[in-house]
């Protein structure tokens, strides 16, 4: 069943980009539709995981009231959410102060889009696919730094100026940090990439590139060890200190997108996406989910491992480690791919 | 420019999920203002000042420094994706390049730029 209808997908898709017209609108809005739900629906649970796993770690049980074994919780949450009382201070600039919760959450969702999840499995193959990752990534930016300066309030002011210097600085080495696996692709689009990867993972031969990711990814979704923006020891909540309701709740969940997003994007480049041995073609997508669950693991095992940085050792393994470590780690790897190349 | 179409109709449907989200709760959530919960929040304290001051110079110069070391990023990025094409050319190009940008970046060090608790 499962191979008939990737063949029919696959037929479609080759018919389709012969024959332009609205059927690839609806077919493309139906992808989305069903993307943003399953997307929506992992993100909830990743916050009733994060919340067992940490209860565990703690020696706690986590939720497990609603539902069984809490499996409800995220249900209730966004119930309780919508019922809470909203109230915008009355000194915040009233236009940026709500749309900086949207910002949260939009980009993190468009940048799946471009994730191949299995083979012909994507929304859509752009031939610059992980730029608009990194377009998306830097629009994230606006969300807390607006959310914090439209607040006019200290804490979420601080928390805001922290973070966008934070996430642009570690954006850097982030950017650079792909390009030794354009270089081994040579090419932009993610299912190349995914293609390119059917024997070798990139994890392989670029070791470096995938450490400084992984950490970079850490600051760039504001988790812990670089959670400095909202600091709760010092700064109450940071930027989203006068949040309440559903504009909290978008920024919560755009935080978690991220982490979907920005994991998904690792696997993708570094551990071969869908790329996996035993399955079937059409059940390929397990191997890119179940990676996807490993790194996203890491991301909650981290929380609870690692204490905050200080603000000034922050910097200087942005500005002084990552960067230029990154930007070596390019140079060799041009040198090694220019002298393997056969001519 | 076909494949484009699904990242707008995306763009779309991702700021109408949010805009809905939004939207509704703004119809059900209860709202009993007082002046004293419109002030903004500082522990319970009353508020001092305002948070409309004067910050940092530095994160202005991070500001400036990224975009000098984005650009850079942005040249690699074209380079990366046609290197094979490119052969020795490229290759000695962009050490060039780099080295360029690697002089400015020591200067930067050395004047401390990059040192966070130095006095700006």
């Amino acid at each position: 069943m499962k191979r008939l209808l990737a063949d029919a997908l696959q037929k479609y898709h080759v018919w389709a980009a012969e024959h332009p017209d609205p059927t690839f609108a609806i077919w493309a809005f139906i992808k989305i539709f069903i993307i943003l739900n399953v997307t929506l629906v992992v993100v909830s649970y990743l916050v009733w995981a994060e919340r067992k796993i940490c209860g565990r770690m703690q020696g706690r049980f986590g939720p497990n009231r609603v539902g069984w074994f809490g499996l409800l919780q995220p249900w209730a949450d966004v119930v309780k959410l919508f019922f809470k009382e909203e109230f915008v201070p009355g000194s915040a600039n009233k236009v940026l102060y709500s749309i900086a919760p949207a910002l949260a959450i939009v980009p993190a969702l468009i940048s799946f889009s471009i994730v191949p999840f299995g083979p012909g499995l994507h929304v859509t193959d752009l031939n610059v696919g992980l730029l608009l990752f990194l377009a998306m990534s830097s629009i994230g930016v606006y969300a807390v730094t607006l959310g914090g300066w439209a607040s006019n309030n200290k804490y979420a002011l601080i928390g805001g100026l922290r973070s966008s210097a934070q996430m642009i600085s570690y954006e850097l080495a982030m950017g650079i940090s792909t390009i030794g696996v354009l270089l081994l692709a040579g090419s932009l689009s993610m299912v190349d990439i995914v293609k390119a990867q059917e024997h070798t993972w990139f994890v392989a031969f670029q070791p470096v590139a995938f450490l400084m990711f992984m950490i970079t990814a850490f600051a760039e979704t504001n988790r812990t060890p670089f959670d400095l923006p909202e600091a709760e020891s010092e700064l109450v909540a940071g930027f989203h200190t006068e949040y309440s309701s559903m504009k909290f709740g978008l920024f919560f969940l755009g935080e978690y997108s991220n982490v979907i997003t920005i994991c998904s994007i690792a696997v993708t480049l570094f551990l071969g996406g869908w790329n996996g041995p035993w399955l079937p073609q059409s059940l390929k997508f397990l191997w890119f989910f179940a990676k996807l669950a490993v790194l996203v693991f890491v991301f909650v095992w981290a929380r609870w491992t690692l204490p905050r940085f200080r603000y000034d050792q922050l910097m200087d393994l942005g500005w002084k480690v990552l960067l230029p470590v990154s930007i070596a780690n390019v140079m060799l790897t041009a040198v090694v791919v220019y002298m393997r190349v056969p001519r | 420019m076909r494949e484009y179409l699904p990242v707008l109709m995306f763009i779309i449907v991702g700021i109408g999920f949010a805009g809905v989200t939004l939207g509704v709760s703004q119809f059900i959530v209860p709202r009993r203002s007082s002046a004293k919960k419109m002030a903004p929040y500082e522990c319970g304290v009353e508020p001092v000042g305002t948070a409309r001051q004067r910050v940092e110079i530095k994160f202005y110069l991070v500001a400036v420094l990224f975009i000098l070391f984005d650009i850079e990023a942005v040249f690699l990025y074209p380079w990366a994706v046609a290197f094979r094409r490119l052969g020795l050319y490229g290759l000695i190009e962009m050490v060039l390049f780099v080295a360029v940008l690697l002089v400015g970046y020591l200067y930067l060090l050395q004047k401390k730029a990059l040192d966070w608790n130095s006095p700006s």
